[in-house]
């Protein structure tokens, strides 16, 4: 069946299913009407129908973190595909594998303002890891075939297929996936031996070392995680995780110092800001990481393993790059370390510890619960220690300071648990996420940790939820304001809290009940407990309306333009000069 | 590569590319998307039956910089190769302008002569004008246009640098 024929849609449809996809997110209009219609006649794709393409493009995300598969995405062109471009951008800045066909006007109205007409490609360009246009259906297999292996290999990312509607409806040649060669783009997954000798004896001459790991270890998949939390133990040395890579080391773990960065644990910061060797392994050295760059860890010689070679010396110049994919390194990695019989200085490692003891006795996550306010923490806690021991948890966010508090308090002992919006910050992100993970996992309990002013950014795909019976729990911390916002504006604005008042909220108990789901909500903290069982109790999806404090403030902080060692610890804490010019324009 | 190397220095970048819609987009998007410096920059098809064009550009930057730029030109799909010939030894450069200079009486004359030492050549004449073609590096096509401005310049087109490595090596 070399030569097979058929239309445009119907190649697409082939190539999708075998490249073992299962199901699509997506809406319909006027330019994929063709690709709709050979869809209806088919059993083997399931089109999960959203209310925002936007939602398509988050669910897909959340869909391709919590399996490793890629998630696909199909919309119409011009307003499709422009709404499709937030969640791109997401997916992007956060290395996720997700194919997105777009819907084009004919090409021989490309360029003449046709109705619906908009300029993807040109669009999706800076927000893509790769895009095409497709103007010839004998080209259209291998396009789609090498989107697939570009959009999951190497740093992973999005790439766009614009489909115009002609090309979907003329008829052309199908090619297997196996038929088609690359000659271009090959990522490097083994890292060089040379350069991972260096960083093993560094490694093991250090005094003060530290691992630095992030969402590379997540991408590079389970075996990533796996090899990493056998080098770590190995060694015996602290490991600290970014807001991306959590689960990728078991948050249980003695040696785990909690996440680093801004919001970061003051452990983990002060450890990356004294350590003598830094092993950041899959990691960018981001401004929510490294705080004033002249400042980060001023005193440590650097391994950095990336599979993106772009990633290296970018912000922060590095001693030893490794280019690699993070579980070929690491595998490398330990054998070495085992050959070589590396003997780290047990004194040194010793009194190490023993600093990071002294740090951790600070216990900078401290809060009180008491009074008759709920405490967003507290929630957070009593979520967690309610749902650690079960079976199959997927924790997903919006963002804010719900976001920062979910990821100090929850827990994560795996990959693949949690999905966040981390380097772009989509407020929007949690809701359609979490639909695309209980979309790939019926059974598992799915949870988005929410803000009361993210979950209205993306509240449509409750309808979502209700047509496709998706069981997702909604937790809101609901403090009636942009808290994180907020929390800027009292510590860096004097006070002045422009436009961050949540007013005129709606009532998210009837909400829910709109949307078929059930509504609860607690406002004391005995309340939360009895919440947070209903809720588990419940078969279908829910939305739970947790009345927070109002003024909370998430700490630590490290001011924009501060360095490790100058982070807020509480109210007490007060920025030291909290307009400093630097720091006033950083985000 | 020194860690903190402030100095800013110009490179000569080749980069050899799928000849497709929207690559040279994508170069150009990259260059003002991270906001680095392009000074030239020259395309044209090399290879028809490999559909292959070669891009040269010269950036400037600190050497962390120019690192950058490499590295995020290699991530683009459709780029085969990225060169620095500015720092992979020794490279030939040259670059081609076209010269339009207008008036009559001596400074006709003189404008004649001066292209007689700079071996540019005379393209178009009219009563009142020459064009000149004038090859060379970029230093000594300024220096040409220069000279030319008070003799009654009028207008300027000049292609941008193109390179290659001396040896016998490809790109
Ligand atoms: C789409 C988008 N717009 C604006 C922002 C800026 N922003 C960051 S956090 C935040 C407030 C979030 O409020 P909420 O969801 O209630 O969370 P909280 O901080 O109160 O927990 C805003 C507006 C953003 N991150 N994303
Ligand atoms: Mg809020």
């Amino acid at each position: 069946m070399a030569n097979e024929q058929m239309t445009g849609s119907e190649i697409l449809l082939k190539c999708l299913v075998d490249q073992d996809v299962t199901e699509i997110f997506g809406y319909p209009g006027g330019a994929v009407l063709p690709i709709y219609d050979a869809m209806f006649v088919q059993n083997a794709l399931r089109h999960i129908l959203v209310r925002q393409e936007a939602g398509a493009v988050h669910a897909a995300e959340g869909y391709a973190r919590s399996t490793g598969k890629v998630g696909v995405v199909l919309v119409t062109s011009g307003p499709g595909a422009t709404n499709a471009v937030t969640g791109l951008t997401d997916a992007l800045m956060d290395s996720i594998p997700v194919v997105c066909i777009t819907g084009q006007v004919p090409t021989h109205l490309i360029g003449n303002d046709a109705f619906q007409e908009a300029d993807t490609t040109g669009i999706t360009r800076p927000c893509t890891k790769h895009n095409y246009l497709v103007k010839d259906v004998d080209d259209l297999a291998r396009t789609v075939h090498e989107a697939f292996h570009i959009a999951r290999s190497g740093r992973p990312g999005p790439v766009v297929i614009d489909l115009p509607k002609d090309v979907a409806n003329a008829t052309g040649t199908y090619t297997p996936p196996g038929k088609v060669k690359l000659k271009r783009y090959d990522p490097q997954v083994k890292g060089d031996l040379k350069a991972i000798g260096q960083a093993v004896e560094l490694m093991a001459q250090a005094k003060k070392p530290i691992f630095y790991c992030g969402g590379g270890v997540i991408n590079s998949g389970p075996a990533a995680a796996q090899l990493l939390t056998q080098f770590v133990r190995l060694t015996g040395y602290p490991c600290t995780l970014t807001l991306m890579g959590l689960g990728g080391f078991p948050a249980s773990d003695p040696q785990f110092l909690g996440m680093l960065g801004m919001h970061g644990t003051y452990e983990a910061n002060l450890a990356m800001h004294d350590c003598d060797v830094m092993v950041c392994v899959g990691a960018r050295f981001d401004d929510r990481i490294t705080g004033k760059l002249d400042d980060f860890s001023p005193g440590s010689r650097k391994i950095h393993i990336d599979i993106d070679p772009s990633s290296i010396n970018k912000n922060v110049y590095v001693e030893v790059p490794i280019i690699g994919d993070v579980a070929h390194v690491l595998e490398d990695m330990i054998k070495v370390w085992k050959s070589e019989q590396a003997k780290p200085d047990q004194k040194a490692l010793k009194a190490w510890w023993n600093r990071i003891d002294e740090w951790r006795a600070k216990d900078c996550l401290k809060y009180t619960q008491k009074g008759d306010v709920i405490k967003p923490q507290y929630a957070i806690q009593r979520l967690y220690e309610a749902t650690r021991n079960l079976d199959d948890v997927f924790i997903t966010t919006e963002v804010g300071q719900h976001q920062m508090w979910a990821a100090q308090f929850y827990g994560f002992e795996e990959p693949n648990r949690w999905m966040t919006s981390g380097g772009l910050g989509t407020m929007g992100y949690g809701l359609p996420a979490a639909m695309g993970v209980q979309v790939a996992h019926p059974d598992a309990l799915v949870i988005d940790i929410a803000g009361e002013a993210s979950i209205l950014m993306n509240i449509q795909e409750m309808s979502t939820i209700a047509q496709y019976r998706l069981p997702v729990k909604v937790f809101i911390l609901n403090n009636e304001y942009m808290g994180m916002v907020r929390q800027w504006q009292e510590l860096l604005h004097g006070g002045r809290y422009a436009e961050s008042y949540m007013d005129s909220l709606p009532d998210f108990v009837k909400l829910a009940e709109s949307f078929g789901a059930v509504g609860l909500r607690a406002e004391k903290p005995g309340d939360v407990d009895g919440l947070i069982k209903e809720m588990l109790a419940i078969d279908k999806a829910v939305i739970a309306d947790v009345k927070v404090a109002k003024l909370e403030n998430c700490f630590p902080m490290i001011p924009a333009g501060a360095a490790h060692n100058e982070m807020l610890l509480g109210p007490e804490d007060k920025a030291e000069n909290p307009a400093s010019e630097d720091g006033m324009v950083l985000v | 590569m020194s860690p903190k190397q402030e100095t800013e220095n110009a490179h000569t970048i080749a980069v050899l590319v799928d000849n497709e819609p929207g690559v040279l987009a994508r170069v150009i998007g990259l260059f003002s998307g991270r906001g680095y410096n392009i000074e030239s920059l020259t395309v044209a098809e090399v290879s028809h039956e490999e559909n292959l064009s070669r891009i040269t550009i010269v950036t400037s930057g600190t050497p962390m910089i120019i690192e950058q730029i490499k590295a995020q030109l290699s991530r683009l799909v459709p780029i085969h190769t990225v060169r620095d010939l500015t720092i992979e030894g020794p490279s030939v450069e040259r670059e081609l302008a076209l010269v339009k200079v207008a008036g009559s009486g001596e400074k006709r004359v003189e404008s004649l002569r001066i292209a007689d030492i700079f071996r540019a050549r005379v393209l178009d004449s009219t009563n009142q004008s020459f064009v000149f073609e004038i090859v060379g590096d970029t230093g000594k096509l300024s220096a040409f246009i220069e000279l030319m401005k008070p003799l009654g310049l009028v207008d300027v087109s000049r292609t941008g640098i193109v390179a290659i490595a001396r040896g016998t090596e490809a790109l």
